[in-house]
């Protein structure tokens, strides 16, 4: 599947409505064709493209200057192990070691079984509870290095399927504005006044 | 370790708090217990009076930005152009800034309050749409946040006639996909429009003239929009009477690295000294193991770096700026005595290097080329040229003196934040900052790892650029 099911591509006409102009659009939908398929496949980015009037080239060149996006087939955990200053200080780089031992594999590979991709990155906001790490975008704080292993365990075993979905998946919740209640995505352009509750001054400029 | 297993890193002790007051309670991200709380008090206080009133108010709680160039807050949303619209306003919840820990915890804790203050940001200074931009990285944060506003909208707080009134007005839930970059307030915008987040040329130096689709647009850090609502309902008296004149209220700060009680606490502004935060009892206990300190990083990873000579400055703003820092985002990194400094500069310059947007070349060679040759440093291949050409490099990004702290053992008189640059933003500079540091209060450290000079000729730097 690469297309946006039914369900996906009536979100994404959610997602566009709310920007005045479609293609503030694209970052949010790449994420939804990666949730879809767990990266983002090239049939993707030419939908994204007519959804949001760009062309398909425009899609990549942006997409690809943002590190969460994957244009290749990515583990169903991507584990990014923290290596920014304050981590490091508080052995980061173990973490990091004993992740490679238990998957046989360097930071930046996929496991042969497509289940875990393994990264060193940056500064995840969470230094004071260093050395920390992410699994899909969930966090895991003072780790040490068998917690580290312990967790691989975990997740293959599918103990932690509850709480961490497979990668593509970043908030479970959408935002949905009520038809009734949505103000409405106007077009800037169209604009020439004050919002309603803006004293509009003598010169009739507004304040 | 937490005061509150659910708010990680939180750690609460016996001091005002403004921005932090739910984090007791379990469900702090609700809206039934945000209302039970006080919620949207600020909001409906705000609602009575005219939009001009709210914004003086405001302005006269001198309410300082809080994502890193601590500009306040009413006078920034008085930089709009008269007469021009729509206007918009852009929350910045892209925290990335090396050790800072905050926003998300903001986010993550009290989504609520966030919105008030977005809320009250609208009505006061006319903005009639909001995009609150979230860290891609941040999924539980994104997940509170959709909830809440779901929970808002559904309790007529966001949309259209808003508590009945005329006010009216949308919030969208936007987020990112990684890169640090974003967080400067013209790619933030950049990134939102569906392009690459990189920054834009000043001049115009605020987006309040021209920022998103070319409008008027504000941008605010999600901290100093959760003050809003405490603003909105206690007034800006009750305001400045916490903290000091030039710098009021609280702040949430993140002590990391060699303490013995790493925590994000929210300090009373200006009066908090790093001694206090560093020893104090009620915050990190000291340094580990009863090691001696060594060095501190008092404000992110882009500010220069403090020696124990600067413990008992308090954290505010110009006493730092005058003392060869600055305070950026709240955040505090503490070294001790075991500390590597040049691999400790290495982490921070790499990052830098890495999170170079590529628009400017000091930033995108500039930034290599010290990440490259501080590694050969650090691996023990360099030579006492090598620390030259670091200094040499660097200069080509921040020409002229550089700040840096007094030091009693070397002599050494603080020169006073800012620096000059040629770059467009803050990460050229930041990846500099720390070599400079490092190299300016630690240089013996970096002589005894490297090889004599070896001839007049320099070691050729190799494999400069290519890798983003
Ligand atoms: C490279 C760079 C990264 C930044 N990152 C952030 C950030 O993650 N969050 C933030 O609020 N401000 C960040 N800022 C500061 C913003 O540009 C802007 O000043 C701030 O969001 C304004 O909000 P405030 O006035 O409420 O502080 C960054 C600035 C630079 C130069
Ligand atoms: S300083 Fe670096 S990150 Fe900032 S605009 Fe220039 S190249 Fe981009
Ligand atoms: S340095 Fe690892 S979370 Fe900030």
């Amino acid at each position: 599947m690469a297309r946006f099911n039914e369900t996906n591509l009536a979100t994404a006409h959610e997602i566009i409505a709310r920007y005045p102009r479609p293609k503030s659009a694209l970052i949010p939908l790449l994420h939804l064709a990666q949730e879809q398929d767990g990266y983002v496949t090239d049939e993707a980015m030419r939908q994204i493209a007519d959804l949001v009037g760009v062309t398909p080239a425009e899609v990549i060149g942006t997409g690809s200057f943002y590190e969460m996006f994957r244009f290749e087939p990515t583990g169903r955990y991507l584990i990014n192990i923290c290596g920014t200053m304050s981590c490091a200080l508080l052995g980061a780089s173990d973490l990091l070691h004993a992740a490679e031992r238990t998957l046989g594999i360097h930071a930046g590979g996929t496991t042969a079984d497509g289940m875990f991709t393994l990264h060193q990155a940056e500064c995840q906001a969470a230094c004071t509870e260093a050395p920390c790490l992410q699994v899909n975008y969930r966090y895991r704080f003072r780790m040490t290095p068998d917690g580290v292993e312990q967790l691989i365990d975990d997740l293959r075993a599918g103990r932690l399927d509850d709480e961490i979905p497979p990668h593509g998946t970043l908030a479970r919740v959408r935002q949905h504005i009520p038809a009734d209640r949505g103000v409405g995505a106007v077009d800037p352009d169209a604009v020439d006044g004050p919002p309603a509750w803006i004293p509009v001054t003598v010169e009739g400029a507004g304040s | 370790m937490s005061d509150y297993a659910w708010a990680p890193g939180f750690v609460a002790g016996d001091r005002p708090r403004i921005v932090t007051s739910r984090f007791e309670h379990e469900d702090s991200y609700t809206l039934a217990r945000y209302e039970a709380t006080g919620g949207y008090a600020g909001l409906r206080a705000a609602l009575a009076r005219p939009a001009a009133d709210v914004h003086e108010e405001v302005r006269a709680s001198t309410l300082l930005g809080r994502g890193g160039a601590g500009f306040p807050a009413g006078v920034k949303w008085g930089l709009t152009p008269q007469g021009v619209f729509p206007r918009y306003l852009v929350v910045n919840g892209d925290e990335s800034e090396p050790g800072t820990y905050k926003d998300r915890l903001l986010m993550e804790r009290d989504p609520h309050q966030l919105i008030e203050g977005c809320l009250i940001a609208c009505y006061a200074a006319g903005l009639s749409r909001c995009f609150l931009y979230i860290r891609g990285e941040m999924a539980l944060a994104q997940e509170r946040v959709a909830t809440a506003l779901n929970e808002a909208y559904a309790a007529g707080y966001i949309g259209k006639n808003i508590l009945g009134s005329e006010f009216s007005v949308d919030i969208v839930l936007h987020w990112g996909a990684g890169a640090y970059v974003v967080g400067e307030e013209t790619a933030l915008i950049e990134s939102l429009e569906g392009n690459r987040g990189m920054p834009r040329l000043k001049p115009p130096y605020f987006p309040a003239a021209i920022g998103l689709y070319g409008k008027p647009t504000i941008v605010n850090n999600v901290e100093t929009l959760s003050n809003l609502p405490w603003i909105a309902h206690h007034g800006a008296a009750a305001y400045t009477s916490i903290g000091t004149e030039s710098s009021p209220g609280t702040r949430m700060v993140a002590v990391s690295g060699h303490v013995r009680r790493p925590g994000v606490y929210e300090i009373v502004n200006g009066t908090t000294t790093f001694r206090d935060l560093i020893y104090g009892d009620e915050f990190c206990q000291g340094i580990r193991d009863g090691n001696e300190l060594k060095a501190f990083v008092p404000g992110g990873g882009s500010a220069p770096w403090f020696l124990p000579d600067q413990l008992d400055l308090p954290f505010e703003g110009r006493l730092v700026g005058a003392a060869g820092s600055m305070l950026g985002s709240g955040a505090i990194m503490v070294m001790d005595s075991t500390t590597d400094i040049p691999s400790a500069a290495l982490t921070l310059t790499k990052f830098y290097a890495h999170e170079s947007c590529g628009k400017c070349v000091p930033c995108r060679e500039g930034g290599t080329w010290l990440m490259r040759i501080l590694e050969r440093v650090v691996e023990g291949q360099g030579t006492q040229d090598d620390l030259d050409l670091l200094l040499e490099v660097g200069g080509s990004i921040c020409p002229g003196s550089m700040p840096h702290a007094a030091s009693s053992e070397l002599g050494l008189e603080a020169t006073p934040f800012p620096y000059r640059m040629t770059t467009i933003c803050f990460v050229g500079p930041s990846a500099y900052v720390p070599v400079h540091s490092a190299l300016t209060l630690f240089r013996s450290e970096f002589e005894s790892r490297v090889a004599p000079s070896r001839s007049k000729t320099r070691i050729p730097v190799t494999a400069i650029g290519g890798e983003r």
